[in-house]
């Protein structure tokens, strides 16, 4: 091959000349090239190298079929591995460089593997390698150098600097594709009124017919058309924008290239734009994929899809080279190397038929095209570029009947019929059907009410069929949605010479081989994976006969470019071997994407900080302005800890821990999860869910309850304050809140459809301040306006109304900490308010904030249960909770609590943990009996551990197999993956005021 | 049938590769076996290998609806690990790494086992305290692991996110060495060839339609390619379990749920271990042949279709971006969904049913593939001994009804756990 551009014609702008580059060279290229036919057009004969034995390659399509020319584009953080020359639309400043090659692309090192190809036979890997060595040592040194080998392109391990976007689009029509048929949909439903988006992947509107030669009738009609949809306010046309998935519920998937054409996104704008549309009808009209013919060599520059030469020749005005041999078995090539003869190049026509039809002969005949019937090209000859192709005569299977002769050439146009891109429906609907007439598969439209193709995609063949099918599918998806067609005429349906389509008469020959039945050379029939005729040959000979087997231990069809141009051939291949036909062999299902999607665009703006929604309490802000460390507790931020100085977490928790116990502490518990249950059963529903009583809880008063999941296991705890006769405000855990709730809301939807109950969320919109310690009440009694707290107007459980600065909260008198403690409930809204009123007024008892882990040592001295032991596998009698289940009624979980398992007297129960020494024990650490083994499970483990202030020491809960009958025992704490083997003493999990006197005082 | 070596394959290139055998056999189904396995998946194909090599009973039979590991043997994201907490899973899934270490070996056929190690990535003090406590577990039951800080993993895997604008920072990760990956299709491959060679009779493309019954107890099953009559009976067949069961009348605690998997381009060497992202569901590792392998959650609904939907290709490729900011530009080549056999504790089944003469193996839910070599192993114990091996002990049928859920996640009777 050794393209150039033509004097005239292309439908590129000659004026504007771009600074395109591949690997440093200055290519020649304008506005309306893409980097492919810049490449050809600047005589690039070798722009990539082979996956597998690193052979040479060039250009191969016009098109997404594209399995050679792919490279590096743009660099630095910008470097996109794996893009398709023959898509990416030139931009000046375009810079590409080539890919899986060393030193590069031109001479490439790995070319070696050429030479030893016959040992890399097809699933060589799974045969060799094993060693006589025990282990996976031997593979695992030999997969490095393979692992080195694979892969094609460079990713980067820098940030992206572009942005994404997302749209959720809805439409009464889909149209995917504007070719012929797809613009012609388009125009009819537009007209009638439909809500219509047209999708093309392209950069132009036209699809084929951008492929016939310029200012023809066939860009008349076009021009027409595209005014028509123009005119129509109603048709969203998106241009470079691939659907690139078909999904249930007529859901599509769309990519919109938005500024992949430019060197960098300009004015704001994102780099793609992802679709997601909704659409009440699809018509799906995404062309067709002409098929190669598989010969020895026919991976070498210079070998190229027989249309593709054309598509170069009128569009881009590149012509691939002079002299071209065009093998063919179908009629569709005739066009093809008419217009080439027009274009100025030496064209002989290979027919694998035996005649050629009498009107397509005299017309070649006319344009000065050579034919030769009865005969094929077995074999390309040249090393870095075809120089000539060795012609044989053929039987109707490929099969030589006669000598090779040389016909000197430097392209060869290969063309084995069409394959319609069934992509998008087969994703959504399976295995395609294999229709004879065209030698294709086709979608299998029958019961398919939302989605209809159209287009060369059905085999319509001659232009008028194509534009006639997008015109009848339209109309179709017009009932549906009972729209009237426009009375107003289409453009009139242009004639083109040769419109003769590839179904009429197709041989049904794939691969040319020699008498012997032997491709010549290295016949590929995945060219992007290196899969050879041979190799599909040993396959078989194998055993691995179904497609799926096939194609996972050949790799055919798995290279980025998913098999567009080699799958059929492979399929044709295995066919033939077994003696099946073609449908009775299979196919494979099509899978999303089309072509690659990058990951940011699908990702869109979910990224960073917007991966997930951070939940912050409404003082958060004071948190942070008065020096707190936050941590992640779920989705919230929670203080941990507010350091003094250069207190580290340890110095600064016990600081704050011992502070609440000698003075008062004020922490924020906004993020505990709040349920409004509200209605006459409100009760009733408590008491089921809960597995305490509720009946007898009066307005007022608040009681601590515990929940059961319906298997019998713990699933959370928390306060729930009666409002009201039928309200009540719920409480749960910071973790369990969306819990709780879903679980509620289940109940009430499906088993207990008769209890008169709204459960809603007001987490948010309630915040809520824990202050504890011995001065709680002093500083309360000074804050709160219009209610009396005294020890015995308000004992524990127990809530009133007030005012704080002039707000009015609620007050729950109840205890975390083990100190008297209270809660205040404040609107959100006046949260900051409240609380730094409470700041201030408690300047004068020595108020300090404290943060999550002080908290945890304070419930920790207490033996109060958290996260840690609620963690999904405890039992109500494990965690020493049993004495408030209620035996007078059923609850949730109430009757698999009892299983075996559940009840067994064995069980890891709850414990403390004195631990001996300085040194404190880590959660998670195992517990052995003293002088046993410290192997297998253990016999419990470390679940919170904490030095305790009010103590002095290292202590820590537990669970310990029949804990509670070991008290006083002294066992091991083992952590073995940080080296650590403590002693311990089990005792109370109650280590600090048992009787709760404080809490009480 | 030939033995497979780098010598193997020298000789037959020699002779322009025209003389491989069949890598196993395409027989007639028997009129009657001793017993039949109904999957030809990974664990199927094992069962019968192990039946075979490990008890001495050849005359089994495989059969298989479609093609032999063409389900979630060949769908899967390839990880092999042995990180078990849970008394009943910790020494299953260890006997099965031990056995995966010499598999290419036993079966004369390259799995590719490839122990890159896996980390399980902890963001927050709580989950560094559970990963302490399943590390320990691990260790003190022989098993490897390692717990490492946030200044650890960033030497390790510098390019995650570990900025400020990373939602969920890294706090630190639990290792294990031995985990990594292995090549799924060839583990179908290969136990199909050894076990063929010992005699096994693989047939495909034979559905069962139901089952010979004789006086309540289940002797054969009826095929698309006529009765086969068999001494036992075992299901080997995932995402249909549910349906394979209710052919014999049984109803099992598992649902039938849509999982996707994703893979990227083919790239040079990026990752070179497997990674679990701990603050979403989602994992990544890089195939051989350059391909980033990305796994998520359940798409969340029932379904038999090996399809999924957007959303959670959404989520999955946010998640991916969230952990490893670099992806961006990387292309997202083919995602594509298998049906899993959710149990509602996460753990699975190998034991024998109410009905005699019927063996299940089944409810691996979406963490299958690493459990091929023991469950074959044990299935096969199962079978022949008509007990159970003390490592498949707890995967009964009866554990829900005693209370024993083995429930590594301890998230409740939900069929979305692993």
């Amino acid at each position: 091959m050794s393209g150039f551009r033509l004097s005239t014609g292309g439908r590129i702008d000659r004026n504007t000349l771009l600074n395109v580059r591949f690997d440093g060279r200055r290519l020649k290229a304008h506005a309306g090239d893409t980097l492919a036919s810049a490449l050809m057009a600047s005589g690039e004969n070798i722009v990539a190298r082979g996956f597998k034995y690193h052979r040479a390659r060039g250009i191969y399509s016009a098109g997404a079929e594209e399995p050679n020319a792919y490279v590096h584009l743009r660099n630095e953080s910008r470097l996109e591995p794996n893009a398709r020359a023959t898509t990416v639309e030139a931009f000046d400043g375009l810079i590409s460089t080539s890919q899986n090659s060393w030193p590069d692309v031109r001479l490439d090192v790995g070319a070696v593997t050429g030479y030893i190809s016959p040992f890399l036979s097809v699933g060589f890997y799974y045969k060799t390698f094993i060693g006589p060595f025990s282990g996976t040592r031997f593979w695992m040194f030999c997969e490095g150098f393979i692992r080195k080998a694979a892969g094609m392109g460079r990713g980067m391990k820098v940030d992206d600097p572009d942005s994404y976007d997302k749209v959720n689009a809805f439409c009464d029509l889909l149209v995917v594709g504007a070719g012929a048929a797809g613009l012609s949909a388009a125009l009819t439903a537009g007209r009638a009124g439909a809500d219509v988006i047209l999708v093309e992947q392209d950069f132009e509107l036209g699809g084929s017919l951008l492929s016939q030669p310029q200012r023809g009738e066939t860009d008349d009609w076009l021009e027409k058309v595209k005014a028509g949809l123009k005119d129509l306010p109603n048709v969203r046309i998106l241009t470079r924008t691939t659907a690139f998935g078909a999904y249930d519920e007529d859901v599509y998937g769309l990519i919109e290239h938005v500024s992949d054409h430019l060197q960098s996104p300009q004015n704001h704008q994102p780099r793609q734009r992802f679709w997601l549309v909704r659409t009440k009808q699809a018509v799906l009209a995404t062309g067709a994929i002409e098929r190669p013919l598989v010969f020895g060599n026919n991976d070498l520059p210079g070998v190229m899809l027989a249309a593709s030469i054309q598509t170069y020749a009128n569009r881009f005005g590149v012509l691939a080279g002079q002299r071209i041999v065009v093998s063919t078995n179908n009629n569709s090539s005739c066009q093809v190397a008419v217009q080439l003869a027009q274009a100025g190049a030496d064209v002989t026509l290979v027919d694998a038929r035996p005649h050629v039809c009498e009107v397509l002969a005299e017309t070649l005949a006319k344009a000065g095209v050579a034919v030769l019937s009865g005969k094929a090209v077995i074999c390309a000859k040249g090393r870095r570029k075809v120089v000539a192709a060795m012609i044989v005569p053929i039987d109707s299977c490929g099969k030589a009947t006669g000598l090779a002769k040389r016909l000197d050439c430097d392209v060869i146009g290969v063309s084995g019929g069409w394959s319609p891109v069934v992509h998008l429906w087969s994703q959504r609907f399976g295995k395609p059907r294999f229709d004879e007439a065209s030698a294709s598969f086709v979608p299998d439209i029958r019961g398919r009410e939302t989605v209809q193709c159209a287009g060369r995609m059905v085999a319509a063949q001659s232009l008028e069929d194509r534009i006639n099918s997008g015109k009848s599918t339209a109309k179709s998806t017009l009932k549906a949605l009972e729209l009237k067609p426009s009375r107003k005429l289409h453009p009139k349906t242009p004639d083109t010479v040769l419109d003769t389509g590839w179904a009429k008469d197709i041989g049904t020959i794939w691969a040319i081989r020699d008498a012997n039945d032997k491709t010549m050379g290295k016949a590929f029939v995945d060219i992007q994976h290196d899969v050879k005729v041979t190799d599909i040959d040993q396959a078989y000979r194998e055993g691995y006969v179904s497609v799926e087997h096939l194609k996972r231990y050949t790799t055919a069809g798995m290279a980025p470019d998913q098999g567009k141009t080699s799958n059929i051939i492979a399929l044709a291949r295995m066919a033939e071997l077994s003696g099946k036909t073609i449908p009775k062999t299979g196919t494979t299902t099509f899978r999303p994407p089309y072509t690659p999607v990058a990951i940011g665009a699908l990702v869109g703006h979910v990224h960073g900080h917007h991966f997930a929604a951070t939940r912050y309490s409404p003082v958060h802000d004071w948190h942070v302005e008065n020096g707190a460390v936050m941590t992640e507790a779920g989705a919230w931020m929670r203080p941990w800890h507010y350091p003094e100085g250069e207190e580290v977490l340890r110095d600064a928790y016990i600081r704050e821990a011992t502070h609440v116990r000698a003075h008062v502490g004020i922490i924020d518990v906004s993020t505990l999860g709040k349920i409004a249950v509200q209605g006459p059963d409100a009760a009733e529903f408590l008491n089921r869910i809960y597995v305490n009583g509720w009946k007898t809880l009066q307005v007022g008063q608040l009681r601590y309850g515990v929940m059961l999941r319906e298997d019998g296991f713990v699933m959370d705890d928390g306060a729930t304050a009666r409002l009201g006769d039928f309200d009540y405000f719920m409480s749960t855990t910071t973790a369990n809140a969306a819990k709780v709730l879903a679980m509620s809301e289940h109940l009430l939807q499906t088993a207990w459809r008769d209890l008169k109950v709204h459960v809603t969320s007001i987490t948010d919109q309630w915040a809520a301040f824990a202050i504890a310690g011995p001065k709680a009440r002093d500083l309360l009694q000074l804050a709160l306006s219009g209610a009396e707290i005294s020890g015995e107007q308000m004992p524990n459980n127990h809530f009133v109304t007030g005012e704080i600065a002039d707000t009015e909260v609620r007050l729950h008198r109840m205890s975390y900490s083990g100190e008297l403690a209270y809660e205040v409930y404040v609107p959100s809204g006046f949260a900051r308010h409240v609380w730094t009123a409470l700041i201030k007024a408690g300047e004068a008892f020595d108020l300090r904030p404290y943060g999550t882990e002080a908290m945890g040592a304070l419930r920790i001295e207490k033996g109060h249960v958290a996260g840690p032991e609620i963690e999904g596998r405890t039992t109500l009698k494990d965690l020493g909770l049993e004495g408030f289940a209620s035996s007078k009624k059923p609850f949730v979980g109430s009757v698999l609590k009892g299983r075996p398992v559940l009840a067994d007297p064995a069980r890891e129960t709850l414990v403390g943990l004195m631990i001996t020494g300085e040194q404190g024990a880590l959660p998670g650490s195992l517990i052995y009996s003293t002088n046993r083994p410290m192997q297998g499970h253990g016999e419990g483990w470390v679940s919170s551990t904490t030095w305790s202030p009010a103590l002095g020491k290292n202590i820590a809960l537990a669970l310990v197999r029949k804990g509670k009958f070991r008290m006083g025992e002294d066992v091991q704490v083992v952590n073995h993956l940080e080296n650590q083997s403590l002693t311990a003493q089990i005792v109370s999990p109650h280590f600090f005021d048992p009787e709760g006197a404080r809490q009480n005082a | 049938m030939s033995h497979y070596s780098a010598f193997s394959v020298f000789r037959n290139a020699l002779t322009g590769n025209r003389h491989w055998q069949r890598a196993w056999r395409d027989p007639h189904p028997k009129p009657s076996y001793d017993v039949v396995i109904v999957g030809a998946g990974g664990h199927g194909l094992a069962t019968a290998y192990y039946l075979a090599k490990e008890h001495g009973i050849h005359n089994v039979a495989v059969i298989e609806k479609g093609w032999l590991g063409g389900g979630n043997t060949g769908r899967n994201t390839t990880i092999v690990r042995s990180n078990y907490m849970m008394p009943g899973n910790t020494m299953f899934y260890e006997r099965s790494m031990k056995l995966w270490e010499n598999l290419s070996q036993d079966l004369n056929f390259n799995v590719m086992i490839s122990q890159r190690g896996q980390y399980n990535l902890c963001h927050s003090p709580a989950q560094m305290d559970a990963a302490r406590r399943r590390g320990n577990v691990m260790r003190a039951n022989g098993i490897d692991a390692d717990l490492f800080d946030r200044v650890e993993v960033r030497q390790r895997l510098p390019y995650l996110d570990y900025s400020p604008s990373a939602r969920f920072p890294i706090h630190g990760a639990i290792f294990q060495s031995r985990a990594g990956t292995a090549r799924h299709d060839a583990v179908a491959w290969g136990y199909a060839r050894a076990a063929d060679r010992q005699g096994v009779d693989i047939i495909q493309q034979c559905e069962v339609t139901g089952y010979i019954w004789d006086d309540g107890n289940i002797v054969g099953v009826e095929t698309t390619r006529g009765p086969i009559r068999a001494g036992k009976v075992g299901l080997a067949v995932a995402g249909h379990t549910g349906h394979l069961a209710d052919m014999a009348g049984l109803r099992l605690p598992i649902e039938t749920h849509v999982l996707q998997a994703y893979v990227t381009e083919p790239l040079k060497p990026l990752v070179d271990t497997v990674i679990s992202f701990g603050a979403a569901h989602f994992y990544v590792s890089q195939s051989d042949k350059g391909g980033l392998v990305l796994g998520g959650d359940l798409d969340g609904y029932n379904s038999y279709a090996q399809r999924g939907g957007l959303p959670m290709v959404e989520h999955t490729l946010a998640s991916a971006k969230a952990l490893m900011p670099s992806v961006s530009r990387l292309k997202l080549l083919r995602h594509w969904a298998g049906v899993m056999d959710m149990s509602m504790d996460g753990s699975p089944f190998i034991t024998k049913t109410p009905i005699d003469g019927l063996y299940l193996n089944g409810g691996w839910c979406y963490g299958g593939f690493k459990a091929t070599p023991a469950s074959g192993w044990c299935f096969a114990w199962t079978i022949a001994k008509e007990q159970p091996h003390q490592d498949n002990a707890e995967f009964t049928l009866s554990r829900f009804e005693r209370g024993y859920q083995i429930d590594e996640k301890g998230a409740g009777p939900q069929p979305n756990a692993h």
